[in-house]
């Protein structure tokens, strides 16, 4: 082999060894979106604060305020047990209202309120937000998402 | 009685039949090479083929006549569906989609045995006997677990609830999914003529040509099906884009990565002999990669790792990808002695130093998605954590390793073979740097001016240039040395060199895509807000006005209209868009439908969130998205460059007759 292909081999060996290292120990552990309900990220303490989270729960009756000009939304998700105050700025879904299961994705400030980048409110026939205020079926809200919704 | 059920039923198990003795004669007409074997092989091809496109035709017939003693129809069915959206809806849901896929694979086997069975009867039968299989494998999911032709329980329904509503929005629909399924259920072909080769113990150029066709055309379909899925996605799911990494996309995605890194390798396998193996496991893994893919979106997995075993499907998948890639293991350790190269790469400053730089490239961005993909499954089934990963891991990574792809597009055909000397590479790579310079600056006058879009508009122009220059080069040649007329120096150079120009125009739709893609991404601008009637939003050099609402009712949706009217900041009218806000029937939520306003440079794109029935106020999210058509563009310029580079040459046929029996 001819040290202009030594020199290229080793450089392959390198970038393909740095690469892996990069896979293993970067990338992913950054960039992990956790699906929570109000009640795990509470469980989770001050480790959920600033992480990209998926909270999923209910909205809870009372506590929708959406100002028309401002685009400012504010609810509470909750999950029956727990209840997380959710800081939005944008227009709601045409389904998003009082009592209905929703998906907030975004990330908890240290204030205790979730900020979220994200509303996911559509979902299927299959899941119906229970009507008396008990912990929704999280996998059940989860599997009812289309993607991209 | 022969109900349709019925009829399906039968058809189904006799393609079994017909799968299960045709691999076996398959098999032993790969090893004693008897003419009857052969006759009978490619007989029971055929049979198994037809067999199963007739059970599809049985399917169609059921929906179309509401037939909903047929459990599948009674699924998706639906009298107030529009007839073509009926026919489409054979492949909505999971059974009818795995029924569509065994039409595909017959479709697929049909042309294989037409075309190639008698032209290489050494390697035929082996071929026939994996793809039969196969084969055997999808009759028995259709026949058991994933069967779509059971009879519906007592009492049977009048009606159905019609197939999901995002299938009836938009015409996209009808045509990504079997797109999709032609390349996934095509590389099946190419794979199964690799194993042939595997089992008969010889690998070389004749065999390798039909093989790199039997890929290219696949490919194309899979090209073609992930960019239509992704126009679908922008088109149809009101978020502004076309791409989110999601687990399905990606599944789509993984195998166009290696079966393109196959593509080239197969080129250096022709040209240098070097790379057997690593090209072989590129054709084995692309084809495991399908069945991968197929079990993650089928199975459920991704909505709870625990869920995916509640049907049979999921555990048959994985098995079945188990037994793939051992066996593909197997078989290439067994032939390792085949393998050895017949040359050497002498310098990184050659030819096939680029062409095995792009293979790194191409087989790390494939291990980057496939990590991402596969971690929350493993996470889940590991640790009872749910997660996803997020767009900017994939992102981070992966837009650098594209931008290098590009830029290798642009070095590798410019190099030589053998090696470069200094003064060469300098003399090569020039042109095209300057190219490149003045595309980037061109683009900063316009711009562009961020660092990653920035130099994908480099290596664009720089790989864009070689394309052209690779193209329009032998037609010089031949003009200026061989004093040729410049007509017939143009077909004499199409016709001896039509592999290479397909190559070149399939880059130069790459080289556009990049474009298109960086600039979409990077200077995208997106508004939200509740427009009053007669108020007006403004979103880059548009404002969009709000006249009202109208509703529209069809049998099976009713859909209410925003009329918006699009006007330039002077207030000049631009035109008029209608996004909307549709209500299925049968479905608890609406769905919108987004109105997208595309010229060559832009598009305009509105996506209603909120609508007041009588038309008071609507809550819009508004994007400008440049250079998105690019995108689509480039999709066809690709899939065009596959048809130049695979279309059979008169030349090829005529040859491929006598080549028969030669030695590998």
């Amino acid at each position: 082999m001819t040290d202009g292909m030594k020199l290229f081999v080793g450089l392959m060996v390198l970038i393909a060894g740095g690469a892996l290292a990069f896979l293993a120990y970067g990338g992913i552990g950054e960039n992990l979106v956790y699906y929570w309900s109000p009640t795990e990220m509470a469980d989770h303490g001050d480790e959920a604060i600033g992480a990209q989270i998926r909270l999923g729960g209910v909205v809870e009756e009372g506590t929708l305020k959406w100002d028309k000009v401002t685009n400012d939304l504010r609810f509470n998700v909750s999950d029956g047990t727990k209840s997380v105050p959710v800081e939005g700025h944008s227009v709601p879904p045409q389904m998003f209202r009082e009592a209905v299961g929703v998906v907030v994705e975004g990330t908890l400030r240290e204030d205790g309120v979730f900020v979220s980048d994200r509303l996911l409110v559509k979902h299927d026939n299959q899941y119906q937000a229970p009507e008396d205020g008990s912990a929704p079926d999280m996998d059940a809200l989860r599997q009812s998402m289309t993607p991209e919704s | 009685m022969l109900t349709n059920a019925v009829l399906g039923r039968g058809l189904i198990l006799l393609s079994i039949a017909l799968a299960a003795s045709g691999a076996i004669v398959g098999f032993w007409g790969g090893r004693r090479r008897t003419e009857a074997a052969h006759q009978w092989s490619k007989s029971l091809a055929y049979s198994f083929g037809f067999s199963l496109i007739l059970a599809n035709v049985v399917m169609i017939k059921a929906l179309i006549q509401h037939d909903f003693a047929v459990k599948y129809v009674a699924q998706v069915g639906s009298r107030s569906t529009p007839l073509h959206i009926t026919i489409v809806s054979l492949w909505s849901s999971l059974e009818g989609s795995i029924l569509f896929w065994g039409a595909v694979l017959g479709i697929f086997t049909v042309a294989f045995v037409y075309r190639v069975a008698d032209k290489h009867r050494d390697m035929a039968p082996y071929t026939i006997g994996t793809i039969l299989t196969i084969g055997v494998f999808f009759g028995v999911l259709l026949a058991g677990p994933a069967n779509p032709f059971l009879d519906t329980p007592q009492p049977i329904p009048l009606d159905g609830p019609g197939p999901n509503p995002l299938l009836q929005n938009h015409l996209l629909m009808i045509i990504h999914p079997p797109m999709l399924y032609a390349g996934y259920v095509g590389m099946t072909i190419p794979f199964a003529m690799g194993v042939a080769a595997l089992l008969r113990g010889r690998l070389g150029a004749g065999w390798m040509r039909p093989i790199r066709t039997w890929m290219l055309i696949p490919w194309g379909f899979l090209t073609a099906g992930i960019v239509l899925g992704g126009w679908w996605a922008y088109e149809v799911l009101g978020w502004g884009g076309y791409w989110a990494w999601d687990p399905v996309e990606n599944a789509s995605f993984l195998p166009w990565l290696t079966a393109s890194a196959f593509l080239h390798a197969a080129m250096l396998q022709e040209r240098r002999g070097i790379l057997k193996g690593w090209t072989l496991m590129l054709l084995l893994t692309t084809f495991c990669l399908t069945i991968l893919g197929t079990f993650m979106t089928r199975s459920g997995v991704f909505n709870s790792v625990h869920s995916f075993t509640q049907s049979p499907i999921g555990p048959a998948f994985l098995v079945f990808l188990g037994i793939a890639m051992v066996a593909s293991i197997v078989l290439v350790a067994l032939r390792m002695h085949l393998l050895t190269p017949e040359g050497e790469v002498r310098s990184p400053a050659s030819r096939e130093a680029a062409f095995i730089m792009n293979n790194m490239l191409f087989v790390f961005f494939t291990f980057l998605v496939l990590v991402g993909t596969v971690f929350p499954l493993l996470a889940e089934a590991v640790r009872d954590v749910k997660i996803s990963v997020g767009e900017p891991y994939f992102n981070r990574l992966g837009v650098p390793i594209a931008i290098s792809i590009v830029f290798m597009m642009g070095i590798g055909p410019a190099l030589p073979w053998g090696r470069a000397s200094k003064d060469e590479l300098v003399k090569i790579l020039g042109p095209p740097t300057a190219a490149g310079l003045l595309v980037t600056g061109l683009a900063a006058a316009m711009g562009v001016r961020q660092f990653l879009p920035a130099v994908t508009m480099f290596v664009s122009g720089f790989a864009a240039y070689v394309s052209l220059h690779d193209m329009v080069e032998p037609v010089l040649v031949r003009h200026r040395r061989g004093g040729v007329a410049w007509g017939t120096a143009m077909a004499e150079a199409w016709t001896r060199g039509r592999r290479r120009y397909g190559g070149q125009i399939v880059h130069l739709g790459v080289a556009m895509m990049a474009v298109g893609i960086a600039l979409s991404s990077s200077y995208k601008i997106v508004t939200e807000g509740v427009i009053d009637r007669g108020e007006s939003l403004s979103v880059g050099d548009y404002t969009l006005r709000f006249e009202g609402a109208s509703q529209e009712t069809l049998p099976h949706r009713r859909s209410t209209i925003a009329d918006m009217t699009v006007m330039d900041l002077s207030g000049k009218v631009l035109g008029t868009l209608q996004p909307r806000m549709n209500h299925y029937r049968g479905q608890m939520n609406p769905i919108g439908t987004p109105a997208v306003r595309s010229s060559l440079f832009e598009d305009l794109y509105l996506s209603v969130m909120t609508i007041d029935p009588e038309g008071k106020y609507v809550g819009m999210r508004a994007f400008v998205n440049p250079m998105i058509y690019w995108i689509w563009l480039a999709a066809g310029i690709m899939v065009l460059g596959c048809l130049v580079a695979g279309w059979p040459t008169r030349a090829e046929e005529r040859a491929a007759a006598p080549a028969q029996g030669a030695p590998a």
